[in-house]
Formats: C-alpha cells, sequence, structure tokens
C-alpha cells in the first residue's frame, strides 16, 4: 500500500531521497516528465498547450533528529529536526540509510532528583543507545551527521483509521500521487518538495521554476478534537472532511480558490471544514510569495499527534480530499479568474 | 488634505481583504497616472512616466484587524489576529466585517488582568445563536477596528492612521507632483502587517532602480515612553533602520539632501523593533537601494492612533521632490 510505504520511509528534512523513490516508483506510469532540482525537489510535469498552471504541493521531509556526537561510553548525541523535547524519551528510533535501531535514553526515574521529576528531560540530556560499548564500536556502526527516525510501523486500527509515523506530509504525498494517476487538459506540476520542516526551503526554489498562475498546498494537519479541549481550540475534526485554510503565520489564502473549493465540495456532498486555527505555516508561504506572486490555498488533511512518533488519521478524510482537489482541476478546465 | 486622510483611514480593509480600500485609492489616483494595475496579491500599482530611472514608491495600504476562527452555539465568535494587536487594546472596543456588521470584544472571566489574552477573547455581534451568527458572518472573515476619525486641531487621531495616512501623503504627491525625472512606481501594497508580503511580489515585478516605501514609526515623546528620538510635529521621518532593514546610506543621504535643499524638517528614525515594506524591497532579485520615510505616530496598533497634521504635510513635500529629484546613488 502506497500510504505505509510512505509512512515507513525515511526522509526527515535534507534526507528525501527514499520518499522520493517510492513517489517515482509509484508514479512511473502515469507521468512521463520529471524534473529534480538542485535542493531535491521532485517536479511531476504534466504540460499541456492550454489553462492556467496548476502546481501542486506537498512536502516529503518529515520531523527528525540528527547525530552530532559520540561519546566514550559508545552513546550517540543529536540535534533535533523540527521536533520537541517532550516526544522523545523512550522511543525507539532508527539510524541513517541502514536503520540502525535504538532507543532515546535518559536517566532512569528511580535515579532522578525530584527537582528533575518535574521538568521535560531536555533533549541535551538524552541520548540514543545502540547496544555499543565504546566510542570506536559505535562509529563502526553510525556516523556523525546520520539522521535518526522513529521506528513506527504503518498499520490500521479502528474503523477507517490509519496510524503511523510521518503523516505530516506523506499524507499530502499520497493525494498527490492520487491525483498525478488521471489526466486533465491544463498544465500541471506536481511539486514534491524538500525541507519544509526547516523552513520552507524546497517550496520556494519549486514556485520559482513553475511559476504557477495558481496552487494548491496539500499538508497534513493539526487536529485536536479530543477530550478535553474547547471546541473552537479543536483546529479540524477528524472525519470532518479535507480542512480548507483561509490564514495561517505564512500566507493568507486566496479568497477566490477558497470560495470555489467551497462551492465544488458543496455541490457535490463531500465533506469539508474551515481550519480553525491560524498558527504554523506551509509550503503555500514561500509559493505565494515567488516572483511576482501566486493566488494559493492550503487544504489539510486532519491528522492527530503530528510532530510525535505516531499519528493518526481518517482514511475517508484522505479520500475527500482528493476527490476535491481532482474536481478542482476539472473545473478550472475551462480557465480560472482569481 | 484632512478630508482625504478621514476617508483612508476609515475605510475598511485589514491584510488579505484590501478590496475596498483599494477601489477607493484606484479611484482617487486614475486622473493623475497614467497607468494603474493589481496583480495576484492585490497589490495597486500606479505608473506616472516621466522618464529616466524606475522610483518605487511603497505605502501599505492594509491594516490590522481580526479573522473568525469560531463560530459557538450561542454565537459568539472567536478570532485570531491578523497582524500585531495587544489583547489589553481590545478590551471595550469594537470591530466591524466588510458587510457592515458591527462586534465588541468582550473577555472570559479572569482572575487576574493579567491573564488576558486573544484566546480568552471573543466578540459579541449582538446574536444569540449559531445560526443567527452565520447570516451576518462566516468563518475566516476579517474585522477591522471601529474607530472614527478626530480632528484635535494639529492632531489627528483615528484607528488605521498605520499606514493609511502614508497612503493619503503618497495619493497627494502623485496629485501635486509637477515634473517627475522618473518613471514613478507608486505601489499601495498588500499584506504589509503579516509579513511584508505584497511588496516583495510587486517590486520583483517592477525591478526598481531605487524603492522608498512609506509608514508610519513609534514617537518618545509621551510620559514615560520608552525611548526613541523621534516627536509628534517635528517632521516625517528619514529611517536609519528598523528589524527588517538597515536603509541603504546613500539612499538616505539623498532624502537627507533633498529635505535640506527644500527646507523640509525631518528627524532621524532608529527604529528599534518593527519592519516596513523597504526590507522586502531591499532584499529582492540582486538587492535594490531602500529608503524610508516615516510618519510619527502615537499609540500604533491600537484603536487610536495619533498623527501630526504638520507632519503629514512635510512628509507630502519631501515625497515631491523625491520624485522630482534624481537620485545619483
Amino acid at each position: 500500500m502506497l500510504l505505509k510505504k510512505l509512512s515507513e520511509a525515511f526522509g526527515p528534512s535534507g534526507y528525501e531521497q527514499e520518499v522520493r523513490a517510492v513517489l517515482e516508483e509509484d508514479l512511473k506510469d502515469y507521468v512521463s516528465q520529471w524534473q529534480r532540482d538542485a535542493l531535491g525537489n521532485l517536479i511531476a510535469c504534466k504540460p499541456a498547450a492550454t489553462g492556467p498552471r496548476v502546481m501542486i504541493a506537498a512536502h516529503m521531509d518529515e520531523v527528525g533528529l540528527m547525530i552530532n556526537y559520540v561519546d566514550d561510553a559508545g552513546l550517540l548525541h543529536f540535534r533535533e529536526i523540527g521536533l520537541d523535547d517532550r516526544v522523545l524519551v523512550s522511543k525507539p528510533v532508527l539510524i541513517g540509510k541502514q536503520r540502525i535501531p535504538g532507543v532515546i535514553g535518559a536517566k532512569a526515574i528511580h535515579l532522578q532528583k525530584p527537582d528533575e521529576r518535574k521538568q521535560v528531560i531536555p533533549s541535551r540530556s538524552l541520548f540514543i543507545d545502540i547496544g555499543a560499548k565504546t566510542k570506536e564500536e559505535a562509529l563502526e556502526r553510525v556516523k556523525i551527521g546520520d539522521y535518526v527516525i522513529f521506528a513506527t510501523k504503518f498499520g490500521e486500527f479502528g474503523t477507517g483509521m490509519v496510524k503511523g509515523k510521518a503523516f505530516d506530509d506523506r499524507s499530502g504525498c499520497y493525494a498527490l500521487a492520487e491525483i498525478l494517476k488521471e489526466d486533465y487538459s491544463i498544465p500541471l506540476y506536481g511539486a514534491f518538495t524538500v525541507q519544509e520542516e526547516v523552513g520552507l526551503r524546497g517550496a520556494g526554489v519549486a514556485g520559482y521554476a513553475i511559476a504557477p498562475d495558481l496552487a494548491i498546498v496539500l499538508e497534513g494537519t493539526t487536529c485536536h478534537d479530543l477530550s478535553g479541549a474547547d471546541e473552537h481550540a479543536y483546529s479540524t475534526v477528524l472525519g470532518g472532511g479535507p480542512a480548507i485554510s483561509f490564514m495561517d503565520s505564512s500566507s493568507i489564502g486566496n479568497k477566490a480558490l477558497i470560495h470555489e473549493l467551497v462551492r465544488i465540495a458543496e455541490e457535490n456532498n463531500i465533506p469539508y471544514q474551515l481550519k480553525r486555527s491560524v498558527t504554523g505555516g506551509n509550503d503555500a508561504g514561500r509559493i505565494s510569495l515567488s516572483r511576482t506572486g501566486v493566488p494559493a490555498v492550503v487544504i489539510s488533511i486532519p491528522c492527530r499527534y503530528i510532530h510525535s512518533p505516531v499519528s493518526a488519521l481518517k482514511l475517508s478524510d484522505l479520500e475527500h480530499t482528493i476527490s476535491l482537489v481532482k474536481l478542482f482541476l476539472r473545473s478550472v478546465e475551462g480557465g480560472f479568474r482569481v | 488634505m484632512k478630508e482625504l486622510i478621514k476617508r483612508v483611514v476609515e475605510t475598511y480593509g485589514p491584510s488579505g481583504s484590501e478590496e475596498c480600500i483599494r477601489d477607493l485609492i484606484k479611484q482617487e489616483i486614475t486622473p493623475y497616472v497614467d497607468e494603474v494595475q493589481v496583480d495576484a496579491l492585490g497589490n495597486l500599482i500606479a505608473i506616472k512616466r516621466g522618464g529616466g530611472k524606475k522610483l518605487m514608491l511603497a505605502s501599505h495600504m492594509d491594516e490590522i484587524g481580526v479573522m473568525v476562527t469560531h463560530i459557538d452555539e450561542n454565537g459568539f465568535l472567536r478570532f485570531y489576529s491578523v497582524g500585531g494587536l495587544s489583547p489589553f487594546s481590545l478590551i471595550g472596543n469594537r470591530c466591524y466585517f466588510a458587510n457592515g456588521t458591527v462586534g465588541v470584544f468582550g473577555m472570559e472571566k479572569l482572575d487576574e488582568i493579567k491573564d488576558l489574552s486573544m484566546k480568552k477573547i471573543f466578540i459579541d455581534i449582538g446574536v444569540d445563536s449559531r445560526e443567527e451568527a452565520l447570516k451576518k458572518v462566516s468563518l475566516g472573515d476579517t474585522a477591522a477596528i471601529k474607530r472614527e476619525f478626530n480632528d484635535l486641531g494639529n492632531r489627528l487621531v483615528s484607528k488605521a492612521m498605520d499606514n493609511r495616512v502614508s497612503c493619503a501623503v503618497l495619493i497627494e504627491a502623485l496629485k501635486q507632483v509637477q515634473n517627475p525625472v522618473y518613471d514613478i512606481y507608486a505601489v499601495f501594497t498588500t499584506q504589509e502587517e503579516v509579513g511584508l508580503r505584497g511588496a516583495r511580489v510587486a517590486t520583483f515585478g517592477i525591478t526598481p532602480d531605487v524603492g522608498i516605501a512609506i509608514d508610519v514609526t513609534r514617537t518618545g515623546d509621551t510620559p514615560k515612553s520608552a525611548t526613541m528620538d523621534v516627536c509628534l510635529g517635528k517632521g516625517p521621518t528619514v529611517k536609519v533602520r528598523d528589524s527588517s532593514v538597515l536603509c541603504t546610506p546613500a539612499v538616505r543621504r539623498h532624502m537627507e539632501q533633498v529635505a535640506k535643499a527644500n527646507g523640509i524638517p525631518y528627524q532621524l528614525e532608529v527604529l528599534e523593533a518593527g519592519g516596513t515594506d523597504a526590507g522586502a524591497i531591499q532584499l529582492t532579485k540582486s538587492g535594490i537601494p531602500a529608503g524610508v520615510m516615516s510618519i510619527p505616530c502615537r499609540y500604533v496598533h491600537t484603536a487610536s492612533e495619533m498623527v501630526d497634521y504638520r507632519d503629514v504635510e512635510q512628509g507630502v513635500r519631501l515625497i515631491v521632490k523625491l520624485m522630482e529629484t534624481d537620485y545619483q546613488g
């Protein structure tokens, strides 16, 4: 299953090659023209003579860690890539291309001082144990600069739900890949971008190269429809369909595009929701500001627990996102005024 | 010109919703320029041809505001700020939407006032249910702060002096200029308050030889204010730096020389925090010489922003003279 392959692929920001390979393999019968740029963005090109140039972007990179020091006891120290300290302790991880297994360790609770027990263990006090006894032994298996991902297996659970790592934004990559499996009469550019989690870096150069007339960004986004949360703090609701953003910290959605998406969803009875939170940024921030400006909108798949070892989504949200974007592309085949 | 200022400050136009203010400015300037364009981000670009180099003058037309993120079952709205607003500036104030709907900012019960945050504030639009509210507003709608223009004599006060007073300066300069020595690109930019966004793409399209932003700046002339050597009434400022830009020294010197040569009072401005469109202009493509003229303004980002009319008049004079004096670089 493509979503399983994408979720389990090894791809923190700056090391997206495995994800790229999964996508190229999956789309080889559907996309004949590819561009790969200097930053590693993978762009599926479906050219056409007429109609607006549409760019759809989904980022391939995930949050992770990078090894920056190996100590004399053979323990690995690291820096975070888009992660925070609270989700790290006691997690199984995989290191580097060889997927060397390791465990993020910390001082056992029995040995912690009362003060320490009250605090989140900072990442500088954590380390990765790969079962090596010395620095030399550890360096036979890993090296400085190796990336680290969570060792999370993809799986189905509940009713129509899946769990796995990196749904932000492999769920968007999945949706984009499925969208690219059909043909449209407009020039369509599917950009699988790099380094979103460290500053929307890939999307800026991809947007410049493609110079689209309009852009859609597909994201796996926060979903906080949980017990104890105020309704206005939900952000999105699982099972509520694709979430359309009006604004986030990096861009304000183009109103004409938002209205068109809402119209299409309502006419075709596709469930949709309007995202209730406006924090966080995404590739639309860079794409909308490339060259002389690009009308852009963000459509997100609600994912609980993102930026952690495991996230959860509802497959129906994913399918509805794909349907909505496909219908949108059909609707702009005759042109679109923003 | 006070009448023009009143109209531009009282017009609706938070970041991303600049349609109304754009239409007003467009109508105002069209007789005085050769060409008017609107780009993908909504920037209004007016071209007045005088030959020679390209001079870009940028004044952002968006204002701070709020965006609706949730409507509860009793019809109360939750929101997020569009641009830098303090929660303390909202309580007791009102806002209004593009369709005229008025709302009041109310707050949840707090144990201490210092606990106030945006999350504790809601908007009451005078309805009893979500259904009624939805007839007036939708999620994603933006509202501007509601507060009228008052003429206090030399001093003028209103919401949205940031940055409509500069829009008025640029409009008036376009009307007054006689002999421009440039192809002038007067740009009324969008989304400045959320990250200098409009200016960035407008500059890319224009590629000017020199860019000057017009904005408001803070002052240090009120009781126990933060230290800042800018006062109301001592003239517009020539900016040295803010968080977004170190103004190109040659542009700054040029602006000072033009002011001195024409007997226009000015103040040098060193702004500790805050940014302007010049920050985006300067870093476009391979780099563009950029400067800023500011109108001093008290109580920035509140419902009652105050400027001095004499600074505004001198600001117009300086912009007109800058349009008429060649920048040697």
